[in-house]
């Protein structure tokens, strides 16, 4: 017979909890992994940072590498890799962080953005972003293939750490260029190592920013983890950035976010604001800082050439109606100039040093306009003229044509192409009037300034030409001078006014809906958006 | 016979695929713009530079014979829009997901297809009959995307009644998260295919053997399975060619709507991007694709009915 030891039995059972408690001790101990979960709109095109700087690429560059500086959540240039600079006429120093490191342990130096910033303009890597290189010294020439070696580029390693820039010409915004994607870091040695594979995977790139990338299943997923070897441990909060999914459509973005599949949904269009509104969300707007206007085609073959006409039609659309009633969702400003409210000027904002008056229109003064217009063009009655604008801008464009055709009697012919078709069609002024947007690639007012009014500037298909607006410009882009820089781009945008160079209509805000627990997500104008490189998950 | 039925359906194919590329080559040259245009406008000197990159300064029939040149080699070249992916990574990524969606789709419309429309049949002018027809009016009426779209929604409410993740809302999480993607991809075909039945169906008991079988006092299990299913099963595998195409097409929306990373949304987008190789490249496949799904169903209806494969041998 067994005789059952009961002091064995409890022996072993006393054992069985020991054992139990010291394996699960450290279970207990080893806190979850602070994770959130995201979708993207876009598989990034491109993660080689020295070819191309599009948006998409831009999100999730920017939270795995980080440049010479970077943005604050109020849109504040702040040290990056670099930690303070010397900024002169002509030139700018930039002193480096020591403890800086790539992903692969090895520091980043001064010798890893002087390699980076010649790819960029190299004529054989054919970087459509080489023009963001045009203020330093010698760029345009060698990217126009004026000069042939890369090494006349003006910027230079001095030491490890100490990196100097000369300019072309003045560039009072230079730090806050340096923050974008086509002025990231590259390490030459991995760069040379991969060849015509890197940044073609997840393990094909070097990371020296807050997260490194992890998972890279093109087209379907993605996976950010904390890069231990980034300096500044203590500002990332989050350690695993899941993205499993990457949908462009707003509305199935929305529907993950309802089903808590996402942890926020960063843009909001007419239909799922209004479902957002219904579930009682909490809805954030964010000024984006990009501008929307008409733009007339003042090619002398084009009756929008005529000033009278210009000012005729500028007069009757009312910029506060079009946002209230057609564009209809929150944050989104009227716009009287062309710069918007973001931009910075010498001391405060640009707008509230050259603030605009806000008038309505004047019918009598628009139908004036217009009879002086008919008279100059030897018309009988008032012309048919075309819009260009976006396919999926349908009720804009017929509240365009209805506005125009209920005052002066315009006929608009809406001309709506798909994005490639309407880029071709601008870029060839096959147009009178097109729907356009700009958003900033710095944050100064020359963005907007230069980009819509000058001469030489390839993004003016309005082909808008005017030489004392030109000289203002210039002048502007000889000092790094704020007090000199300031009013003359307000000259330059209250004489392109006066000149109904084209009609502003609204800034920009996008809308977005969050879980409540995420915090600090960064989101600005100039910069990647959403930034979660600061974001935390409240207890 | 069947050998020199096949080979001639082949070489047809070829023809066809052959006009495929070209015409779409053209149109896609046409048509005004092209990859590199960008919302930022490129200087002339920057503008140069990429199309040296990319050989697009070269005349259109020099393009074209170097395109044709690639193809022999199985190279369709690089995308424009994701400078790191050659089209044939894209299409070796993403078409087992399509294939997979497209195949789960096409077994339930089929399958309830036929359920369906033989219920129908065999319940005509009841009210299971018309019920079944009424939704087969809605099926083959509203688009498919629109059905997907409103069933997301259906499936996030249920969710959010219950608290629980019943349904799978979007992603692409393994062959599970496929099935209420699949179900909406073949819903138009199965009502099509239901309709189809239904009518084949009632035509063949009407039929001369059928009523022979019953006065010989069959089973009518036997009799439905033996022979009415077997000859009312015909039109369905002549459907089931423009069914695939369908679907395929069909796919388009409800990847974009499910966030499934499938082939159909990169085929929508390389349009809208002008990305030329990715357009050249997938239409060859869906082409070259479709033209021998329809070949199999010609041949697999040769092998059914043998009446078509040996009137093809006078």
């Amino acid at each position: 017979m067994l005789k059952l030891n009961v002091r064995s039995v409890a022996r072993s059972i006393l054992l069985l909890f020991i054992v139990l408690a010291i394996l699960s001790g450290p279970c207990l101990a080893v806190t979850k992994p602070k994770k959130i979960t995201i979708s993207l709109e876009w598989e990034p095109p491109q993660l080689d940072s020295t070819k191309t700087a599009d948006a998409a690429s831009y999100k999730v560059l920017g939270h795995i590498m980080e440049g010479l500086t970077r943005f604050d959540k109020h849109s504040n240039v702040i040290p990056g890799i670099a930690t303070h600079w010397i900024t002169s006429k002509d030139s700018m120093t930039f002193y480096l962080r020591k403890n800086a490191l790539w992903s692969n342990g090895e520091p980043v130096t001064a010798h890893d953005f002087v390699f980076a910033w010649r790819k960029v303009v190299d004529p054989k890597n054919a970087s459509s972003y080489s023009f963001s290189m045009y203020p330093i010294k010698n760029a345009e020439a060698i990217n126009t293939k004026k000069i042939k070696d890369l090494t006349q580029l003006g910027v230079k390693a001095l030491d490890d750490y100490t990196l100097n820039v000369s300019f072309e010409t003045p560039c009072a915004y230079f730090a806050s260029l340096t923050a974008f994607s086509s002025f990231l870091p590259v390490k030459e040695s991995f760069y040379k190592s991969k060849g015509e594979k890197y940044a073609a995977d997840a393990n094909d790139l070097l990371f020296n920013g807050p997260f490194k990338l992890t998972k890279w299943n093109h087209g379907a997923a993605l996976r950010f983890e904390r890069n231990e070897k980034y300096y500044n441990q203590s500002q990332t909060n989050l350690d695993i950035i899941d993205v499993p999914y990457i949908i462009s459509e707003k509305l199935p973005t929305f529907n993950l976010f309802r089903d808590k599949k996402i942890d926020i949904a960063p843009e909001l269009d007419k239909d799922t604001y209004r479902l957002a509104q219904q579930q009682g969300l909490q809805l954030i707007p964010f000024s984006e800082g990009a501008g929307v206007y008409i733009l007339f085609n003042h090619d002398k073959s084009k009756l929008t050439s005529n000033l009278n006409l210009r000012k005729a039609i500028a007069e009757v659309i009312d910029a506060e109606e079009y946002v209230n009633k057609i564009v209809a969702l929150p944050g989104n400003k009227a716009m009287h100039g062309l710069v918007p409210s973001c931009m910075p000027g010498a001391k405060l904002r640009f707008r509230q040093e050259f603030r605009l008056h806000k008038t309505k229109p004047d019918l009598q003064k628009a139908k004036l306009y217009l009879h002086k217009a008919l008279q100059e063009l030897n018309l009988s009655k008032p012309p048919e003229l075309s819009l260009l604008i976006d396919d999926f801008r349908t009720l804009d464009a017929e509240y365009f044509q209805y506005v125009l055709r209920k005052n002066l009697g315009i006929n608009v012919k809406i001309d709506k192409q798909i994005f490639k078709q309407r880029l071709a069609k601008a870029n060839a002024g096959d147009f009178d009037m097109v729907y356009w947007l700009w958003g900033p690639d710095y944050l100064d007012p020359m963005t907007f300034i230069e980009s819509l009014l000058s001469s030489w500037n390839p993004n003016n298909v309005g082909k808008f030409y005017n030489d004392e607006i030109d000289k203002e410009i210039k002048k502007a882009q000889a000092t790094v001078n704020a007090a000199v820089r300031m009013p003359a781009m307000a000259n330059s945008e209250k004489m392109a006014l006066g000149q109904a160079a084209l009609v502003p209509l609204y800034e920009r805000a996008k809308l977005y809906v969050k879980k409540d627990e995420l915090e600090n997500v960064i989101m600005t104008p100039v910069g990647f958006n959403p930034n979660f490189t600061q974001a935390f998950l409240r207890e | 016979m069947i050998f020199k039925y096949i080979l001639k359906k082949l070489l047809v194919g070829l023809f066809t695929i052959f006009m495929l590329i070209t015409l779409t080559f053209t149109a896609m040259h046409i048509v005004p713009g092209d990859p590199i245009s960008d919302a930022k406008a490129m200087s002339k000197e920057i503008r140069a530079n990429l199309e040296e990159k990319y050989g697009l300064n070269k005349p259109i029939t020099t393009q074209y014979i170097i395109f044709l040149k690639r193809l022999l080699h199985g190279d369709f070249g690089i995308s424009f829009t994701q400078k790191n992916r050659s089209v044939n990574d894209i299409i070796a990524g993403h078409f087992p997901v399509s294939a997979l969606l497209g195949l789960l789709a096409l077994g339930i419309a089929t399958f309830g297809g036929i359920l369906f429309g033989s219920i129908s049949a065999i319940y005509k002018n009841k009210w299971l009959d018309t019920t079944i027809t009424l939704l087969v009016l809605l099926g083959v009426s509203i688009p498919s995307f629109i059905l997907a779209a409103l069933g997301q929604l259906g499936m996030i409410e249920i969710n959010e009644y219950f608290n629980l993740s019943i349904f799978v809302v979007g992603g692409f999480d393994g062959i599970h998260s496929l099935i209420v993607p699949a179900l909406f991809l073949g819903l138009s075909t199965m009502s099509s295919l239901s309709s189809i039945m239904r009518s084949s169906m009632i035509e063949v008991a009407n039929s001369d053997y059928i009523k022979t079988a019953k006065v010989k006092r069959l089973s009518s299990t036997r009799i439905f399975f033996k022979h009415q299913l077997r000859n009312s099963i015909l039109p369905i595998i002549t459907f089931l060619g423009p069914g695939v195409v369908a679907i395929t097409t069909g796919s388009f929306a409800v990847e974009s709507i499910f966030a499934i990373p499938g082939l159909g949304l990169y085929f929508v987008q390389s349009i809208q991007q002008l990305d030329y190789t990715v357009i050249m490249g997938l239409t060859a496949f869906y082409g070259s694709y479709l033209v021998l799904i329809t070949i199999l169903v010609d041949i697999i209806y040769g092998i059914v009915d043998p009446r078509i494969r040996l009137g093809e041998k006078s």
